[in-house]
C-alpha cells in the first residue's frame, strides 16, 4: 500500500525526523490560507499523486508571492499529472502540499528495504540526492553506500556512521543525520514498511538535515495491525477494477491486453498470460482466484474483466487439486449466463474431475472452447479474438 | 529415496484443530502411508484430546518428545505464524514447513534471524520450507501439505518451484508422459522464506533417486539466478527451467508477496537467460516443461 507525500512526512515527524513545515490542501484557496499561515517568503507548491517524478511532470511549482501560489495551485489542483510511472493518461491531483521554502545546500538519497538475499533490511545512501536513484545505481553504483541491518540488532551507530559519511554528509550536520537514519529505521519497522524513502535529504546552512520528501510502500500483511497507516489509504489513487477485486479476496491487476485471464494460483496466473503472448497476443489482466473459486467468485471475477472494454476474448486456466473441476464448471457456466458473455470464452481445466468439468462445460449450450493444454487454450483464443 | 522426507518420517500438525489445518490433515492421512506418518498435532488449549485419531498435545517440544516426530507442518493463521515456525525451531526439529500465506514480512524477517542466530550459537539447525507454499511430496511415500495427492506418481524426476499451481502444472505434464517424481518441493511465493532454490537443487544432486529437474521460478528476487550459478559448477543432472512472468510490468505485486519486478535482473527474461548461461534447457511455454525433459533423458 502507498500513501502521499504529505502523509509521508506526518509519518517521518511522528518519529522525529526534521521536515519542513507544510500544510496539506485541497482548494486553491485553502492553498493560498495555507502559505499565508506558514508565513515567509518563499513556498513549494507540490502536487500529491502516488507517483514519482512530480517535478519533472509540472506537479512541483516554487512561488515568491501569494499570487503565484495561487497561480500555481490552480494550475496543479485537477490536472492530469503526468509521469513516468503514471503511464501516459496520467493521475488526476486532487491534493495539494503547500511547504515553507527550504534553504538547499545539498540534496542527499536515503532509503530503508527490506533485502531478501540477506534477509535483512538494507539501508542505502548517496550523495546524489534529488535525481532518479535508479539511474545513478545504474550508471555510478560506487556512489551509493549500504549497511544491512540485523533486525535482532537494529540499526547500530557505528553503521548510522558509516552511512552518514559516506554519502558526504556536511560535517557539521553528520550527528543529526546519523539521528535521522536511526529514526527512519525504527520508522520503518515499526510501521512495517517495505520501502521508506527520502530523496532528497538535505542539509541547510545552518546545518539543519531535513527531509524534503517522502515516500513509502508498506507491507500489505501486515495492514491488520497499522489501522494508522491503513486510514492514510487514498481509493482515487488506485485502480477501481483493482479495489472492486479485492472485495471478493480476488488478486487482480489490469494490463493493456486484450485477453482477459482468470486462473487459480499467481506463479500459474503468470505462466498463462505468459503463454498469451508467447501465441501472440498479449493478456488484459492478471487475475488469481485462489483457492476457494466459488460460483459468486468466478462470477465477480467475470465481471470485473469485462468491465474492461478492451478485452476480446477470456481464457479460463484451472488447475483443479483441492478445488475440483466440476464445481469451477459450474461456476463458469453460471457466471457466462449470469453477464451474458458476448466474448469467445476457451477454458483448460485440469486435474480432479476433470472429465465431470468438461462436460458441464458441453451441456451448458454455451459456446465455450474446450482445450487440454495451456498452449492449445492460448492458440484458441488467440484465434478466436482475430 | 527422495529428499527431506519418506515414508518413515513423522510428523506434528500446528494448527491441526482450525478449519484449514483439518481439511487437508485428513487428505494427508488418506495419501500413502500417511496414515502411519501423521503422529501428532498441537493446540495448548486442546492437550490430550485427539483428532483423526491424532493426540493433541500442548506444544512442539511436548509432541515431538512423546512420539518422535522430526517434522512439522504450520496451518496457523498469519498473527501467530511466525512464531509457530520459531516453536518448531526452539523444539530442535529438523524440518519446519510453513503452508500459511500472508505473514507480515517483518515477522519472517525476526524469525529467520532468530534461527540464523541460533545456528550460529552452536544450536541444531532447522531447516523451513515456505512460508506460503504448497508442501512438499514423495509420491506414494508421504504427502505433507495442500497439494493433491492423485497427479503425482512415483518416479525419478524432481520438481522445485516458488508457486503451488505451477508446481502442480509440472508434475501433472510428467505424469501425463510416464515420468514419475521423486519429490516435488514448493519453496513458496514470499521475499523472505526458508530452503531456496539453490538448497534444495542442492539435494536433488545428492540424491541417488533423482535423475533429472524442473526448476520453475518467477520475476522478483536473486533466488533462481543464484541456483543457476551453482548448478553451472555443480549440478550433474539435466534441468528445464521456466520463469513465469515474462508479461509481468514493473513495479506491480503479482499475487505472491514476492513476486514483483523491483530491479533489471528481477524480470523474467533475466532470469531466463542466465539459467540458460548456467546450462539449463529454458523454456517460454511452460506447456512444453515435461516434454523437454523428457527429450533430454
Amino acid at each position: 500500500m502507498k500513501i502521499h507525500e504529505y502523509q509521508g512526512k506526518q509519518i517521518l515527524k511522528k518519529f522525529g525526523v526534521t521536515v519542513p513545515r507544510g500544510i496539506h490542501c485541497t482548494t486553491v484557496d485553502d492553498a493560498v490560507k495555507a502559505a499565508e499561515t506558514l508565513g515567509g517568503k518563499v513556498w513549494v507548491v507540490k502536487a500529491q499523486i502516488h507517483a514519482g517524478g512530480r517535478g519533472k511532470g509540472g506537479g512541483v511549482k516554487v512561488a515568491t508571492s501569494l499570487e503565484k501560489v495561487r497561480e500555481y495551485a490552480s494550475q496543479i489542483l485537477g490536472m492530469q499529472l503526468i509521469t513516468h510511472q503514471t503511464g501516459p493518461e496520467g493521475q488526476k491531483v486532487r491534493h495539494l502540499l503547500i511547504e515553507e521554502g527550504a534553504d538547499i545546500q545539498h540534496e542527499y538519497y536515503v532509503a530503508a528495504l527490506t533485502d531478501r538475499a540477506t534477509q535483512s533490511v538494507a539501508m542505502m545512501a548517496s550523495y546524489e540526492g534529488g535525481m532518479d536513484i535508479e539511474e545513478v545505481a545504474h550508471k555510478t553504483p560506487e556512489k551509493i553506500v549500504k549497511v544491512f541491518v540485523n533486525p535482532l540488532v537494529g540499526l547500530t551507530d557505528e553503521q548510522a556512521l558509516t552511512l552518514a559519511k559516506g554519502m558526504g554528509m556536511n560535517e557539521a550536520s553528520i550527528p543529526q543525520c546519523v539521528d535521522t537514519l536511526k529514526k527512519l529505521y525504527t520508522c520503518y519497522m515499526e510501521t512495517d514498511a517495505s520501502l521508506a524513502e527520502i530523496n532528497p535529504l538535505i542539509h541547510e546552512a545552518d546545518g539543519t538535515v531535513k527531509a524534503l520528501d517522502a515516500k513509502f510502500n508498506f507491507d500489505s500483511n501486515a495492514l491488520y495491525r497499522q489501522e494508522e497507516i491503513v486510514a492514510m489509504r487514498d481509493l482515487d489513487e488506485e485502480d477501481a477494477d483493482e479495489i472492486e477485486a479485492s472485495k471478493f479476496d480476488l488478486a487482480y491487476i489490469s494490463l493493456d491486453g486484450n485477453i482477459g485471464c482468470l486462473v487459480n494460483g499467481a506463479g500459474l496466473a503468470m505462466a498463462t498470460m505468459d503463454t498469451i503472448k508467447l501465441f501472440g497476443a498479449e493478456p488484459a489482466n492478471f487475475l488469481d482466484v485462489g483457492g476457494g473459486a466459488t460460483t459468486e467468485k468466478v462470477t465477480e471475477a467475470f465481471k470485473i474483466m469485462l468491465k474492461n472494454t478492451k478485452v476480446k476474448g477470456i481464457l479460463v486456466n484451472i488447475f483443479g487439486g483441492i478445488m475440483k473441476c466440476d464445481t469451477i464448471a459450474t461456476g463458469v457456466v453460471a457466471a457466462a449466463k449470469e453477464v451474458n458473455l458476448s466474448v469467445p470464452l476457451v477454458v483448460r481445466m485440469k486435474g480432479t474431475n476433470e472429465d465431470l468439468g468438461k462436460k458441464i462445460l458441453k451441456d451448458s449450450g454455451l459456446p465455450i472452447i474446450s482445450a487440454d493444454s495451456m498452449a492449445e487454450a492460448a492458440t484458441q483464443i488467440v484465434a478466436a479474438v482475430k | 529415496m527422495s529428499i527431506l522426507i519418506n515414508k518413515n518420517t513423522k510428523i506434528i500438525t500446528q494448527g491441526i484443530t482450525g478449519k484449514t489445518g483439518q481439511f487437508h490433515t485428513e487428505k494427508c492421512q488418506e495419501y500413502a502411508n500417511g496414515k502411519e506418518c501423521f503422529v501428532a498435532g498441537v493446540n495448548p488449549k486442546k492437550a490430550g484430546e485427539s483428532i483423526f485419531n491424532i493426540p493433541i498435545y500442548a506444544s512442539v517440544k511436548e509432541a515431538a518428545a512423546e512420539t518422535g516426530a522430526t517434522v512439522s507442518v504450520i496451518y496457523v493463521p498469519p498473527a501467530g505464524a511466525a512464531a509457530a515456525i520459531w516453536e518448531a525451531v526452539e523444539a530442535d526439529l529438523d524440518l519446519a514447513i510453513c503452508i500459511t500465506e500472508g505473514i507480515p514480512v517483518r515477522d519472517m524477517l525476526m524469525v529467520r534471524n532468530k534461527m540464523k542466530e541460533k545456528e550460529a550459537k552452536g544450536g541444531k539447525k532447522t531447516l523451513l520450507l515456505g512460508p506460503n507454499c504448497p508442501g512438499l511430496i514423495t509420491p506414494d511415500e508421504v504427502k505433507i501439505g495442500i497439494m493433491p495427492g492423485h497427479i503425482h506418481r512415483k518416479g525419478r524426476i524432481g520438481v522445485v518451484s516458488r508457486s503451488g499451481t505451477l508446481t502442480y502444472e509440472a508434475v501433472g505434464q510428467l505424469t501425463e508422459l510416464g515420468l514419475g517424481q521423486s519429490s516435488a518441493v514448493g519453496i513458496g511465493g514470499d521475499p523472505i522464506n526458508g530452503l531456496k532454490h539453490i538448497d534444495v537443487m542442492k539435494m536433488f544432486n545428492d540424491d541417488p533417486d533423482t535423475d533429472a529437474v524442473i526448476m520453475i521460478g518467477e520475476i522478483g528476487g536473486p533466488d533462481e539466478a543464484e541456483a543457476a550459478q551453482w548448478c553451472k559448477a555443480n549440478m550433474k543432472k539435466p534441468i528445464v527451467g521456466f520463469i513465469a512472468g515474462v508479461t509481468a510490468p514493473a513495479g506491480k505485486r503479482m499475487g505472491h508477496a514476492g513476486a514483483l519486478i523491483s530491479g533489471g535482473a528481477d524480470t523474467a527474461d533475466a532470469k531466463l537467460a542466465i539459467m540458460e548461461e548456467c546450462g539449463f534447457k529454458v523454456t517460454k511455454n511452460p506447456s512444453e516443461m515435461a516434454k523437454l525433459l523428457k527429450a533430454m533423458l
